[in-house]
C-alpha cells in the first residue's frame, strides 16, 4: 500500500466514523466537535486531490467560523436536548431504508459510471501544473469567474445583513438619540425672541 | 491524483458521506440542529465529489465551483442559526413538531 493510499484510507475512515458520531451523539456539543474533525479529515482529503487551496479554506471557514458559531448557538440555547432524544428510533427502520437504497444506488454508479472520452479531452479549464493550485485558481477567479465571485460575494453580505436584522434587538430601556429629530428641529419652534423693554423684565 | 487513489474511491466515500447526512435528517425528527449539522454533511459530500472529478479530469473548473458552494454552505448555516435564535426567543423552543405555525 502506497502512503498517498494509506492516508487516503486513513482521513476516509476518520472522516465517516466522526459523521456517524455527528448523527449519533448525544450531546450536541459532541456532535458540534465531531462535525470539526469530520470537516478536518475532509479537508485531508481534499489535499490528497491536488485542491490545496479548498482544503485550507475548508479548515479556515468551516472550522473556523461554521462549526463555531454552531457550537456559540449550540450553548447559548438553553435546550433540554435529553428529550429531543425521545423516540429516536422511531423514524429509524425508514430512515434505514431510504439511507439503504441511497446508499447502493450511489455505490453502483460510483462502481460503474464511464466517463465520456470527449468530456475527457475537453476539459473546460485545464489544471497548469507549472503553478501552485493557489495561484491557479486566483488566476482564473479574479478574471474569468470575477462575476462568480462577486456573486458569492453578494451572497455573503445578504447572509450576513440578514442575520444581523433577524436577531438584532431593539433595547428599549436605552435611551438613544434620534438622529431624524435633531436635524428636523428648527430654530423658529425652539427659538421665542422677546423684545424686553430695558427696565422692565418680563 | 496521488498514487493508487482513484476517482471510484472518493466517489464512495463521498456516497457514504451523502447517506450520512441523509439518515441524519431521518432518525433526527426533533432536533433542528442536527438537521443543519447533517445538512452541512451533504454539502461536504458533493463538495468532494466536485473536488475528485476536477482531480481526475485534470479541470479547474471542479474546485471553482466547490469554492462557491462553499460560501452559499456559509451563508446557509449563518441564516439558519440565525433564525433558530430567533425562533427559541420567541416560541422557547426548537423541537421540528413545534415549528407548524405556517401549517405547510
Amino acid at each position: 500500500m502506497t502512503l498517498p493510499l494509506f492516508f487516503f484510507y486513513l482521513f476516509s475512515a476518520v472522516a465517516i466514523l466522526s459523521a456517524v458520531m455527528v448523527i449519533s451523539a448525544r450531546n450536541p456539543v459532541h456532535a458540534v466537535l465531531f462535525l470539526i474533525l469530520a470537516f478536518f479529515n475532509a479537508a485531508g482529503l481534499f489535499m490528497l486531490a491536488g485542491a490545496e487551496f479548498l482544503a485550507l479554506l475548508l479548515i479556515v471557514v468551516y472550522v473556523g467560523a461554521v462549526a463555531v458559531l454552531f457550537l456559540f448557538v449550540v450553548m447559548m440555547l438553553d435546550v433540554d436536548f435529553a428529550s429531543m432524544r425521545q423516540g429516536l428510533l422511531h423514524h429509524a427502520p425508514i430512515g434505514v431504508v431510504v439511507g439503504i437504497v441511497l446508499l447502493l444506488e450511489l455505490l453502483l454508479l460510483a462502481g460503474s459510471f464511464v466517463i465520456a472520452p470527449e468530456a475527457a479531452l475537453g476539459s473546460a479549464l485545464p489544471i497548469n501544473t507549472a503553478v501552485d493550485n493557489m495561484t491557479a485558481i486566483g488566476l482564473v477567479l479574479y478574471t474569468r469567474y470575477v462575476f462568480l465571485f462577486q456573486g458569492a460575494a453578494a451572497v455573503l453580505l445578504v447572509a450576513m445583513i440578514g442575520a444581523i436584522v433577524l436577531t438584532l434587538r431593539h433595547n428599549t430601556k436605552v435611551k438613544r438619540q434620534n438622529p431624524v429629530d435633531q436635524v428636523a428641529r428648527r430654530a423658529s419652534e425652539t427659538l421665542k425672541v422677546v423684545k424686553v423693554k430695558s427696565g422692565q423684565g418680563l | 491524483m496521488g498514487l493508487g487513489i482513484g476517482l471510484g474511491h472518493y466517489l464512495t466515500v463521498a456516497a457514504i458521506l451523502f447517506t450520512l447526512g441523509v439518515f441524519g435528517i431521518f432518525i433526527n425528527r426533533k432536533n433542528v440542529i442536527i438537521i443543519l449539522m447533517s445538512v452541512e454533511l451533504i454539502l461536504l459530500a458533493v463538495n468532494l465529489n466536485l473536488v475528485a472529478f476536477s482531480a481526475a479530469l485534470q479541470d479547474l473548473q471542479g474546485q471553482i465551483f466547490a469554492l462557491l458552494i462553499l460560501t452559499v454552505a456559509a451563508a446557509e448555516a449563518a441564516i439558519g442559526l440565525a433564525i433558530l435564535v430567533i425562533f427559541y426567543r420567541n416560541r422557547g423552543s426548537i423541537a421540528v413538531e413545534d415549528i407548524s405555525s405556517m401549517k405547510g
